[in-house]
C-alpha cells in the first residue's frame, strides 16, 4: 500500500520530465530489491538506535537499584552516553593477537550480530508491519536465535586465549542445554495457536476478553520457563557464565577491543530485544490491547491509544527488558553445576510435562484460548 | 533468458560444491568443520528453492544449530597432530580406491538411470498460502504414522545406547544434592555452646576459649 504511494510519487517526479516509461523500464527490476533494503533499514536503524539506548536504560536503572544516579554527565540526564560510547569504541585501537587465526577472529563478531538482526525479519510489530510474513516463522525463529553460538564458539577459539576458550565452551554448553526448553516451550504455544506463523498466534490470542485471552494465562510455567531460557540464551545475569569476569576475565571476548568488542555488546542487546519481542509475541498478545476490544470507546484519539497497535507491543517488550535488568540487579550469578541443573533436570522436564497437559487439555471442554 | 532462480540455484550448488571439497581438503580440522557448515548452508537454500521450507529451516536447525555446535566443540579440543594423520594414507589409499570407485558408480546408477529421468518435467507451484510445514505434518502423522514411530522408538534407544555407554559411576566423585542443601536448618549447621566463664583461665588458655566461642 505504502510501496504503491511511494511508486506512484516517482512516477510523479519523473513525468515532470517525460521519462518514467524509460526510467521504469530499465531500473524497475531493481525496484523489488530496493524496496526491501528500504524496509529492512526501517526495522534495523530502530533497533540500533533502541540497543544503545538500552544501555543506558540499563545503567540507569541499575543505578536507582543500587541508590546511585547511573550516568548523568554527558548531555542532560546524561542522555547522551551511549553516543559517547559509541565514539570511544569506534576510535580505539583493533588489537588482533600475534597468535590467533586473524580471518575467523575477525569473522566472528560478524557471526554473533548477523544472526540477531537476521531474527528480525518475520517478527510482526502491529497489524500487516511485518517484513516476511513466512509461515514458518517460529522454527526461522528458533534457528536464527541457535545460529548466534557460532560468533561465541569461532571467538573463543581463534583467539587462541585460554579465558576466551573457557567462556566458548561455557556459552555454548549452556546455548545447547537451554535451547531444548525454549523448544519445548514454544511447542506449547505453537499447540495452543495450532500456527507457526507468529502473526496468527497474535491473531489466535485476541479472543474478545482482552488480556485474559492471552497465553501466558494457560501457558504460565511455559512463559516463565521461556523468558528464564531467553535470559540464558542472551548470556545475560544470572546466567552470564560466558563472561564470568570474577573466574575468567571477560570470557569469550577476552581479546577483543575497540569495534569488535562494540560488535559482540551490539549483538548481546540486539537479541535481549529480540527476546523481548518474542516474549510479547508468544505469550503477552502482541500488539493487542489489554481491554477487550468491545470496551474500546470510538473517540480518535482514545480510541487510537487503548486499542490495538505498535504502542503496546512497543510497551510490553519494554516491560520485558525491564525484567531483563530488575533480574541483573537482584541475583547473584549462577555457579555453572546449578545452571546445568535448572536447565536439564527443572526446566526440560517441566516443559515435557506441560506440553502432555496443554495437549489433553485441548481435548476437553474447558480450554478457552 | 535465465531465469532468477536458475541464477540462484548455480550460485548455492557451486558453493555447496566448493564447501564439499574444502571440508575434505582443509588442513585445520575447525576449517573444516566451518566448511562443512558453509555446505549445509547452501543445501538448505537449494531446498528452498524447491518449496520445502520445513527441511530446509530444520536442517539449519538441526544440523547447523546443533549437531555442527557439538562437533565444533570436539574438534576444538582436539591436539590433532597433521603428520601423525598422514602416517598411514598410502596403506589405505587402496582401499579408498575401492570405496571411491564404488560410490561413483552408485551416483551415475542413481542420476543418470532412467528412475529418475522424469524428474525434468515441470512440477505445479503451489499457491502462497500452502503450508508445507503442517502438509508434512499431516502426512507423517496418518500415512506414515508406522516408520515415523519406528525412528522415534531408534532414535531413543540411540539416546540410551549413547548414554548407557558412556555412563560410569565413580566412587570418588563428589556430588552435592540439591533439595537437601535446600532444606537444610540452622540448628543442622550451627551448635551454640555455653562456655563457662567463672573457670580462671590462663593467658594462652584465654586465646583458644576466645577461638572456640567465635
Amino acid at each position: 500500500m505504502i510501496e504503491a504511494q511511494i511508486l506512484q510519487l516517482f512516477q510523479w517526479f519523473w513525468n515532470l520530465f517525460g521519462l518514467w516509461d524509460w526510467v521504469w523500464g530499465t531500473f524497475g527490476f531493481v525496484w523489488p530489491v530496493v524496496w526491501t533494503l528500504v524496509k529492512i533499514v526501517i526495522i534495523v536503524a530502530p533497533i540500533m538506535l533502541g540497543v544503545a539506548y538500552l544501555t543506558y536504560v540499563e545503567r540507569k536503572v541499575l543505578g536507582y537499584m543500587q541508590d546511585r544516579l547511573g550516568p548523568n554527565r554527558v548531555g542532560y540526564y546524561g542522555l547522551l552516553q551511549p553516543i559517547a560510547d559509541g565514539l570511544k569504541l569506534l576510535m580505539k585501537e583493533i588489537i588482533i593477537p600475534t597468535g590467533s587465526n586473524k580471518f575467523l577472529f575477525m569473522l566472528a563478531p560478524v557471526l554473533c550480530i548477523a544472526p540477531a538482526l537476521a531474527a528480525w525479519a518475520v517478527v510482526p510489530f502491529a497489524q500487516g508491519l511485518v517484513l516476511a510474513n513466512v509461515n514458518a516463522g517460529m522454527l526461522y525463529i528458533l534457528t536464527m536465535t541457535s545460529l548466534g553460538i557460532y560468533g561465541i564458539i569461532i571467538a573463543g577459539w581463534s583467539s587462541n586465549s585460554k579465558y576466551a576458550f573457557l567462556g566458548a565452551i561455557r556459552s555454548a554448553a549452556q546455548i545447547v542445554s537451554y535451547e531444548l526448553a525454549m523448544g519445548f516451550a514454544l511447542v506449547t504455544v505453537l499447540l495452543a495457536a495450532q500456527s507457526m506463523n507468529l502473526v496468527d498466534i497474535v491473531q489466535g490470542q485476541q479472543k474478545g476478553f482482552g488480556l485474559l485471552g492471552w497465553y501466558f494465562i494457560p501457558l504460565f510455567p511455559m512463559f516463565v520457563v521461556y523468558f528464564i531460557a531467553g535470559v540464558a540464551e542472551t548470556n545475560r545475569a544470572p546466567f552470564d557464565l560466558a563472561e564470568d569476569e570474577s573466574v575468567i576475565v571477560a570470557g569469550f571476548h577476552t581479546e577483543y577491543s575497540g569495534m569488535g568488542f562494540a560488535l559482540f555488546f551490539l549483538g548481546e542487546y540486539a537479541n535481549m530485544i529480540l527476546i523481548a519481542a518474542l516474549t510479547s509475541i508468544f505469550f503477552l498478545g502482541g500488539w493487542l490491547s489489554p481491554l477487550p476490544q468491545a470496551w474500546v470507546p470510538t473517540a480518535p484519539g482514545v480510541g487510537l491509544l487503548l486499542g490495538n497497535g505498535i504502542h503496546w507491543m512497543l510497551a510490553k517488550m519494554s516491560f520485558v527488558l525491564f525484567l531483563f535488568l530488575w533480574l541483573r540487579a537482584t541475583f547473584p550469578r549462577y555457579r555453572y553445576d546449578q545452571l546445568m541443573r535448572l536447565g536439564w533436570k527443572v526446566l526440560i522436564p517441566l516443559t515435557l510435562v506441560w506440553v502432555v497437559v496443554v495437549a489433553a487439555w485441548m481435548q476437553t471442554p474447558f480450554w478457552m484460548w | 533468458m535465465i531465469g532468477i532462480e536458475t541464477v540462484v540455484f548455480f550460485l548455492f550448488a557451486a558453493l555447496s560444491v566448493f564447501a564439499a571439497v574444502r571440508v575434505i581438503t582443509a588442513r585445520n580440522p575447525v576449517h573444516a568443520a566451518l566448511f562443512l557448515v558453509l555446505a549445509f548452508f547452501s543445501m538448505a537454500g537449494i531446498w528452498l528453492l524447491l518449496e520445502a521450507e520445513f527441511l530446509a529451516i530444520t536442517l539449519v536447525l538441526v544440523y547447523v544449530g546443533a549437531v555442527m555446535v557439538l562437533f565444533l566443540f570436539v574438534v576444538m579440543m582436539l591436539d590433532i597432530d597433521l603428520v601423525q594423520l598422514r602416517e598411514g594414507f598410502w596403506r589405505w589409499f587402496p582401499f579408498g580406491v575401492v570405496l571411491a570407485v564404488a560410490m561413483v558408480g552408485e551416483m551415475v546408477w542413481v542420476l543418470g538411470g532412467r528412475q529418475t529421468a522424469e524428474t525434468g518435467a515441470n512440477i505445479a507451484k503451489h499457491a502462497a498460502d500452502y503450508s508445507n510445514t503442517k502438509e508434512l505434518g499431516r502426512l507423517i502423522y496418518t500415512d506414515y504414522a508406522y516408520p515415523f514411530e519406528l525412528a522415534a522408538v531408534l532414535l531413543l534407544i540411540a539416546i540410551v545406547a549413547a548414554i548407557a555407554l558412556t555412563l560410569r559411576h565413580r566412587r570418588t566423585a563428589k556430588k552435592q544434592d540439591p533439595s537437601k542443601q535446600v532444606l537444610v536448618k540452622s540448628a543442622d549447621r550451627l551448635r551454640i555452646v555455653s562456655v563457662t566463664s567463672s573457670k580462671k583461665v590462663s593467658a594462652t588458655d584465654g586465646a583458644k576459649t576466645d577461638q572456640v566461642k567465635s
